[in-house]
C-alpha cells in the first residue's frame, strides 16, 4: 500500500500543465481528486514518474451558464455538483447522480474532470454525458479540440485523450426545459460502482416521446450510449411496450462481464431493469406527473 | 457549613455504577478522539520496516529465489527467507492445531500471497521497492481449490511435507490431503432412528469461507534488546500470554526474556488468535539487526493470508414425526482449513464445539462427522466473533428445522416451540455430549412474537404473497456454548483455558486490577470495573483495568469465543471476594467487633444491628496502617479461574425481509433480537455488543465472501469487494432481554460477544428463504447478494 517513487508538480495555471504534459509526456499524470489514481498508485498498479497536480488552477474549477451550454470546470468536484442551483435547477440529472457515487469523503475530492477522463467503465458521469450530449474541451500546448462525449471512450481506460492533453472543461447543451431526466444506479452497498446503471433524457411533445438518449454505466468496456434503446421510445407515448422494447434494446446492448458484482445474465437484467426505471422516472418528470 | 446528608443506600448503590448499571465505555473518550495506541502507533528509535513477497501463484514449487537486486535498492538492509531462517528453525512454526505451518514458503507455495521473503529496509517504501525487485521463479503444480475433491485419489498432494504422516496432530488420517475425522454421538441409534422415522429430511448446507476483517489488520513490532536479551513483542494478540509461551517454546529464550504487549486493539474477531510469519520474521529480523522491526499488515494480505473462518460444507439431516417433533439428527461436514491447519481451538476439538448442534431442541439421539481436508488456499479457520465452530452448528439446526417446518407444514415459531429444551429440563444433557446449564427458551421465543405481531406478520405475508410480492419471516432460536473452557475439556498447546485477575487496593481506596484477556474493543475496562465495583464496594470509576502486558498481567488465555466474562470476569468476582475476605478481618480488627457480626452493605461492613459500619475506603487505609497481627499489610490478590462448565447464552430472533423481484435487492424491514446472557452487567455494553454482532452477522448473510477462481486466484481481497457493511446498509435492531443467570458462574454471566453473530446469520438466511417457501424452495446459499437472489428470482420466473 506503498507507491513507487514519483515526481510532484503543483501548477498555478493552465498553461504551466499544458508545458509539463508537452515535456514529459506519458511519463505524468494529472492528478485531480486522486481518488482513482492513488489507489492503482498505493497498488503500484500505476507508477507516473510525474504527478501533475491541478487543484491550485482555480481557471479549471467551476460551473456556470456560457450561451446556450453549462460549462463545467474539469476540477470541479462531486460536492460542488451536489450543491450547484444551476444545475439542480437545469441539469438535475447530475447532482443526482453525484449523490450516488462512493460517499462524502471521496465526493469532496473527485471530481468530475477526472471522472470524465479516467476510462473506467464504472465511472458514471460518462454515461450521462453522453446521454445530454456533452462534449470535453481538450488542450495542449498545440491548441484546443473538443469531443463529443459519445466519441471520447475507446475501451478500458483507454480514451482519446492525448498524453499531452488536458480536459479543461465539460460544455452542456442546456437541457430545454421540460426534458424529464433520470440516473438509475443499482450497487452492492455505499462506495461500489455500478452493478448497472442508466441514464435517460427525454422530451414529450403532444403526448410523443420527441426526443430521448440512453446510455449505460458499467455493462461493458466503455459507458454504452444506446440509439436502439432511445429509438424504441421516440415517436411512442412510452408507454409499457414501448419501455419493454427499450429495455430489452439496453440488455442487447449490454456486454457485462462476471465479477463479483453478479454473473453477464443479472448484470444484463440490471442494465435492462435500470433503463426501464429511468424511462419511467424521466417520462413522470417530462410530463409533471 | 452545613453537614452533608446520610446517603441512602440506594444513592450509595448508584454511585457504585457496578452490575447492571448502563455506563458508558471508559475507553471510548480515547477511542473516538483518535488517541488510542494501536500497534502502528508505536514507533521506537532506529525501527525498521518489513514486508513480503508473496507468491504469485496458489501452488508451485519454488526454482530459485534472487535477492540481489532488491539488496541494492537505497534502504533496504536485508532480504529474509527460508534458507536464512531455517538455521534457527524459524522456517516452519507449530500451528495451535498440532500441525505445522511455513513461516516462509520453504521449497514449494502453498497458497497464493503466501510469504516467501522478508524484506527490511529503513522505512515501509524502500521494503516496498525492495519487494518489487525480488525475483522468484516458479514451477506451477496443479492447484486444489474445491474441498470436495480434495480426497480423491488423483487430488495434487498439497503436503509434501507430511504426505506420508499416518497423523498431522489430531488423530488418524487416511489420505494425504485428509488433516483429521472427529465423530461425535452415536452412530448406531442414529442411523436406526432414521430408518423408523415417519419424515426425514436432508439438505447440503455450506458455509462459506468469509474473513473477520477487523479494522485495523495484524501487525507488530518486534524489538530485542541486545543489552540484556529481552525480546519485546508489541502486537495484535488476542492472547498475549500464549503468545509469550508459545515464543519461548519454538526459540530457546526464557520466557521471562520475552515481554508480549497487545496495545489497544482494533478488534480481532479471531482474526487476531494465531501466529503469523510477519510475527516471527520481525523477531527474527530484530534479533538479527538488533534494530525494532515493524511489520503491518495491508489490508490485501489480511484478507488473503491471515485467518479466515469457515468454510464448512454440510450435509445435515432431521428425523421427525409428523408433526414436526425431532427424532434424531445427523450430520456429515467437510471442513477446509487451506493449506495448514492452523485453525484456532481448543486443542482437543478439532472441530471446534460443532457438537452444539442440538442447538436449543431437545433431541434424543445425534450423530456427528467432520472430516478436515487441506487446499491450496490460505490456512486458517478462526472463530469469526463465535465459541468455535458454534456458528456453522447454529447455522445448520437452525437451517434445517426451518426445513422440516417447510415439510411439515408447520410454521417455524411453533416447530421451535414443540421442539424447545423446557426449562425443567436444564440442567440438559445433550445427545451429542454437552450439559446446558440454564435457559427459558419458549419465554423467549414468545416474547418476541408478542414483540413483533408474528401472527399480523404471517397474514401480511399471506396477502403480499396472494399479490405477487415477496416478504420473508426468518426465526431463529439459538443456542451458544461459550466460555472456554473447563481446563478438563479445553487447553492451548497444553495451557488450561483458565483465566485470571489481580486486584490491587490502593490506600485510598482506588484499585487497579488485571486480568489475563484482552479487550479488542469489547469494553473490558468498563464491564470488569463493574464487576469489581459490586464486589468490592469502590465506584468503578475509581478502578483501573489493565489487560495486554505479560509483565505485568496474571497469566490468562485471552479474549475470543465470548470467553472473557465467563473466565476472566469470573476471576474478578473471585479475586474481589477473597479481598472482602481480608477487608472483613481488617474491619473487625477496628470496629473491635467479631467476624461474625460484621455484615455486608453495598460499600461497607456494618456490625449486625448497629449504625457502626466501616467503608471499604476506610479499610483499605486501614490495611496499610492498622492491620491484627499476624495478617500482611495491603490489600491484594489474584484469582485463577478454571470453569465448572461452559456457559449457554441463547436468544430469539425475527427478521422481516421484503425482496425487490426484478432486482434481488433485499431490504431487512425489521429485526427484532432477544438475548439472554445471563445476568447483565452493562446494559449498554450488552446492546453495543448486539449491534455490532449484528451488524456482522449481516455482512456475512448478505455479501461476506472469500472467493476462490479455479487456478486459486484470491478474488475481491479489498473491501472494494468484501462486504462491510457501512451505516447506509446496516439495518436499525431492535434489542430486548430476558434473564437466565448461569448458575455455576459467581455473577450468574454468561458472555453476549457473539451471540447476535451466531443468532444473527439464520435469522437472515431464513428470513430471506422464507420469502420463497410458498414456491417450494427450501434452500438458498449464503451469501445472498442481489445477483443470487435474483438467480432464484429469474429460476422461478417471478422477475417476468
Ligand atoms: C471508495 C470509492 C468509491 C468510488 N465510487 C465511485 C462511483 O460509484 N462512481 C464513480 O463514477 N466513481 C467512483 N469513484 C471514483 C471517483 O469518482 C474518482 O475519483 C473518479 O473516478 C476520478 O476523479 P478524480 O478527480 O479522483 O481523478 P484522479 O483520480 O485524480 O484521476 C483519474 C484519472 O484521470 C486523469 N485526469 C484527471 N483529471 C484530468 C484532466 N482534467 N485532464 C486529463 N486527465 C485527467 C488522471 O490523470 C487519472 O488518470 C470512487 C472512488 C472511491 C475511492
Amino acid at each position: 500500500m506503498t507507491p513507487g517513487v514519483f515526481e510532484y508538480h503543483r501548477p498555478k495555471a493552465v498553461d504551466e500543465v499544458l508545458a509539463l504534459l508537452g515535456q514529459l509526456g506519458d511519463d505524468a499524470k494529472v492528478l485531480a481528486g486522486g481518488h482513482s489514481l492513488v489507489p492503482m498508485m498505493k497498488l503500484r498498479l500505476a507508477e507516473p514518474a510525474h504527478l501533475i497536480d491541478i487543484n491550485a488552477i482555480d481557471a479549471l474549477r467551476g460551473i456556470r451558464q456560457d450561451g446556450a451550454a453549462i460549462i463545467i470546470g474539469a476540477a470541479t468536484t462531486q460536492a460542488e455538483v451536489i450543491a450547484s442551483d444551476l444545475l439542480v435547477a437545469k441539469c438535475s440529472i447530475l447532482p443526482e447522480a453525484a449523490a450516488q457515487i462512493a460517499d462524502p469523503q471521496v465526493r469532496n475530492c473527485a471530481t468530475v474532470g477526472g471522472n470524465c477522463a479516467n476510462g473506467d467503465p464504472g465511472n458514471d458521469d460518462p454515461a450521462i454525458m453522453m446521454a445530454l450530449d456533452a462534449s470535453y474541451v481538450l488542450r495542449s500546448q498545440g491548441g484546443e479540440r473538443q469531443v463529443a462525449a459519445r466519441d471520447f471512450y475507446e475501451g478500458v481506460y483507454a480514451t482519446v485523450l492525448a498524453d499531452n492533453e488536458l480536459l479543461t472543461e465539460i460544455r452542456i447543451p442546456t437541457p430545454a426545459a421540460g426534458v424529464g431526466m433520470s440516473y438509475q444506479k443499482i450497487k452492492r452497498k455505499v462506495g461500489d460502482y455500478a452493478i448497472a446503471a442508466a441514464a435517460v433524457t427525454l422530451a414529450m411533445a403532444d403526448g410523443r416521446c420527441a426526443d430521448a438518449a440512453i446510455a449505460l454505466t458499467n455493462v461493458g468496456d466503455t459507458a454504452l450510449f444506446s440509439s436502439a434503446a432511445a429509438d424504441a421510445i421516440k415517436g411512442t407515448s412510452v408507454d409499457a411496450a414501448a419501455i419493454d422494447a427499450a429495455a430489452q434494446a439496453a440488455m442487447a446492448a449490454a456486454a457485462p462481464a462476471e465479477d463479483l458484482r453478479g454473473t453477464v445474465a443479472y448484470r444484463t437484467a440490471m442494465a435492462g431493469q435500470m433503463t426501464r426505471r429511468a424511462i419511467v422516472q424521466a417520462l413522470s418528470r417530462a410530463t409533471g406527473s | 457549613m452545613s453537614e452533608a446528608r446520610e446517603l441512602t443506600l440506594e444513592e450509595r448503590e448508584a454511585s457504585i455504577g457496578g452490575i447492571g448499571t448502563a455506563r458508558k465505555r471508559k475507553e471510548d473518550a480515547r477511542f473516538i478522539r483518535g488517541q488510542g495506541n494501536y500497534v502502528d502507533d508505536i514507533k521506537l528509535p532506529g525501527m525498521l520496516h518489513g514486508d513480503f513477497v508473496r507468491s504469485a501463484h496458489a501452488h508451485a514449487l519454488i526454482k530459485s529465489i534472487s535477492t540481489e537486486a532488491a539488496l541494492e535498492v537505497p534502504g533496504v538492509l536485508a532480504v529474509v527467507t527460508a534458507k536464512d531462517l531455517e538455521p534457527l528453525g524459524l522456517h516452519w512454526m507449530p500451528t495451535l492445531a498440532g500441525d505445522k505451518a511455513a513461516v516462509l514458503a520453504d521449497k514449494k507455495v502453498h497458497f497464493q500471497n503466501q510469504e516467501i521473503a522478508f524484506v527490511v529496509a529503513t522505512d515501509r517504501y524502500a521494503a516496498m521497492d525492495g519487494v518489487q525487485k525480488v525475483e522468484v521463479e516458479y514451477e506451477a503444480l496443479p492447484p486444489l481449490i474445491d474441498p470436495t475433491t480434495a480426497l480423491d485419489d488423483d487430488a495434487p498432494i498439497i503436503r509434501d511435507d507430511v504426505a506420508s504422516n499416518d497423523e498431522v496432530g489430531q488423530g488418524p488420517r487416511h489420505h494425504p490431503n485428509h488433516i483429521f475425522e472427529w465423530n461425535v454421538g452415536d452412530k448406531e441409534a442414529t442411523d436406526a432412528a432414521f430408518a423408523a422415522a415417519e419424515i426425514t429430511i436432508r439438505e447440503k448446507i455450506a458455509y462459506p469461507r468469509c474473513h473477520p476483517s477487523p479494522l485495523e489488520t495484524c501487525g507488530c513490532v518486534a524489538s530485542m534488546d541486545a543489552t540484556n536479551g529481552k525480546l519485546t513483542v508489541y502486537g495484535t494478540f488476542q492472547a498475549p500470554h500464549v503468545v509469550r509461551t508459545v515464543v519461548s517454546l519454538i526459540t530457546s529464550l526464557a520466557e521471562s526474556n520475552i515481554r508480549i504487549v497487545s496495545p489497544d486493539i482494533g478488534g480481532g474477531f479471531g482474526n487476531k488468535v494465531g501466529a503469523y510469519p510477519g510475527y516471527i520474521c520481525a523477531a527474527a529480523a530484530s534479533i538479527v539487526t538488533g534494530h525494532p522491526v515493524k511489520w503491518i499488515e495491508s489490508r490485501i494480505d489480511n484478507l488473503s493470508t491471515t485467518a479466515f473462518a469457515r468454510d464448512y460444507h454440510m450435509v445435515g439431516e432431521l428425523a421427525a414425526d409428523k408433526d414436526g417433533k425431532i427424532l434424531a439428527v445427523r450430520a456429515e461436514v467437510l471442513a477446509d482449513h487451506g493449506a495448514f491447519n492452523t485453525h484456532a481451538q481448543p486443542m482437543k476439538w478439532p472441530a471446534g464445539l460443532f457438537n452444539i448442534l442440538t442447538g436449543s431442541y431437545d433431541i434424543p439421539v445425534g450423530h456427528v462427522s467432520v472430516n478436515g481436508v487441506y487446499t491450496n488456499k490460505a490456512p486458517g479457520g478462526v472463530a469469526y466473533r463465535c465459541s468455535f465452530r458454534v456458528t456453522e452448528a447454529a447455522y445448520l439446526i437452525e437451517r434445517l428445522v426451518d426445513v422440516l417446518a417447510q415439510q411439515t407444514e408447520v410454521d417455524k415459531a411453533e416447530i421451535r416451540l414443540r421442539n424447545f429444551v423446557q426449562p425443567a429440563q436444564f440442567p440438559y444433557k445433550s445427545c451429542l455430549g454437552w450439559e446446558y446449564d440454564s435457559g427459558d427458551y419458549p419465554t423467549a421465543l414468545k416474547k418476541v412474537m408478542a414483540a413483533v405481531d408474528y401472527a399480523g406478520l404471517r397474514k401480511e405475508q399471506a396477502a403480499k404473497r396472494a399479490a405477487g410480492e415477496l416478504m420473508g419471516i426468518g426465526v431463529s432460536t439459538f443456542t451458544e456454548i461459550v466460555g472456554a473452557g473447563p481446563v478438563r475439556n479445553c487447553d492451548i498447546v497444553g495451557l488450561g483455558m483458565f483465566d485470571s485477575c489481580e486486584i490491587r487496593v490502593h490506600p485510598t481506596g482506588s484499585v487497579i486490577a488485571r486480568l489475563g484477556t484482552k479487550s479488542q474493543g469489547q469494553g473490558h475496562e468498563t464491564t470488569f470495573a463493574q464487576i469489581i465495583a459490586t464486589e468490592l464496594g469502590i465506584p468503578s470509576d475509581n478502578i483501573v483495568i489493565e489487560e495486554g502486558d505479560t509483565d505485568t498481567a496474571p497469566y490468562g488465555l485471552g479474549t475470543y469465543g465470548s470467553r472473557s466474562t465467563p473466565v476472566a470476569g469470573a476471576a474478578a468476582a473471585r479475586a474481589a471476594r477473597k479481598i472482602r475476605e481480608k477487608a472483613k478481618q481488617i474491619a473487625a480488627h477496628v470496629l473491635e467487633v467479631s467476624e461474625q457480626d460484621l455484615e455486608w452493605e453495598v460499600d461497607r461492613f456494618k456490625v449486625a444491628g448497629s449504625d457502626v459500619s466501616m467503608t471499604m475506603k476506610a479499610i483499605a487505609m486501614a490495611a496499610y496502617s492498622n492491620v491484627p497481627e499476624g495478617l500482611e499489610h495491603g490489600l491484594e490478590t489474584a484469582a485463577y479461574y478454571d470453569p465448572p462448565n461452559f456457559t449457554y447464552p441463547f436468544g430469539a430472533y425475527i427478521c422481516v425481509v421484503d425482496i425487490d423481484r426484478f432486482t434481488g435487492d433485499v431490504k431487512v424491514r425489521r429485526f427484532y433480537a432477544l438475548d439472554d446472557c445471563g445476568t447483565r452487567i452493562n446494559p449498554m455494553v450488552i446492546d453495543g455488543q448486539i449491534h455490532g454482532g449484528l451488524a456482522e452477522a449481516f455482512a456475512i448473510a448478505m455479501g461476506q465472501e472469500i472467493i476462490y477462481d479455479e487456478t486459486g486466484n484470491i478474488l475481491g481481497a479489498s473491501l472494494m469487494d468484501y462486504f462491510l457493511p457501512s451505516a447506509v446498509e446496516t439495518p436499525t435492531w431492535e434489542t430486548d432481554f430476558t434473564v437466565t443467570p448461569c448458575p455455576h458462574h459467581p455473577i450468574g454471566a454468561k458472555g453476549i460477544g457473539e451471540s447476535p453473530n451466531v443468532g444473527g446469520v439464520p435469522a437472515f438466511s431464513n428470513a430471506i428463504i422464507d420469502a420463497f417457501a410458498h414456491h417450494g424452495v427450501r434452500h438458498m446459499s449464503m451469501p445472498h447478494t442481489q445477483s443470487k437472489v435474483w438467480q432464484t428470482l429469474n429460476e422461478l420466473g417471478l422477475n417476468k
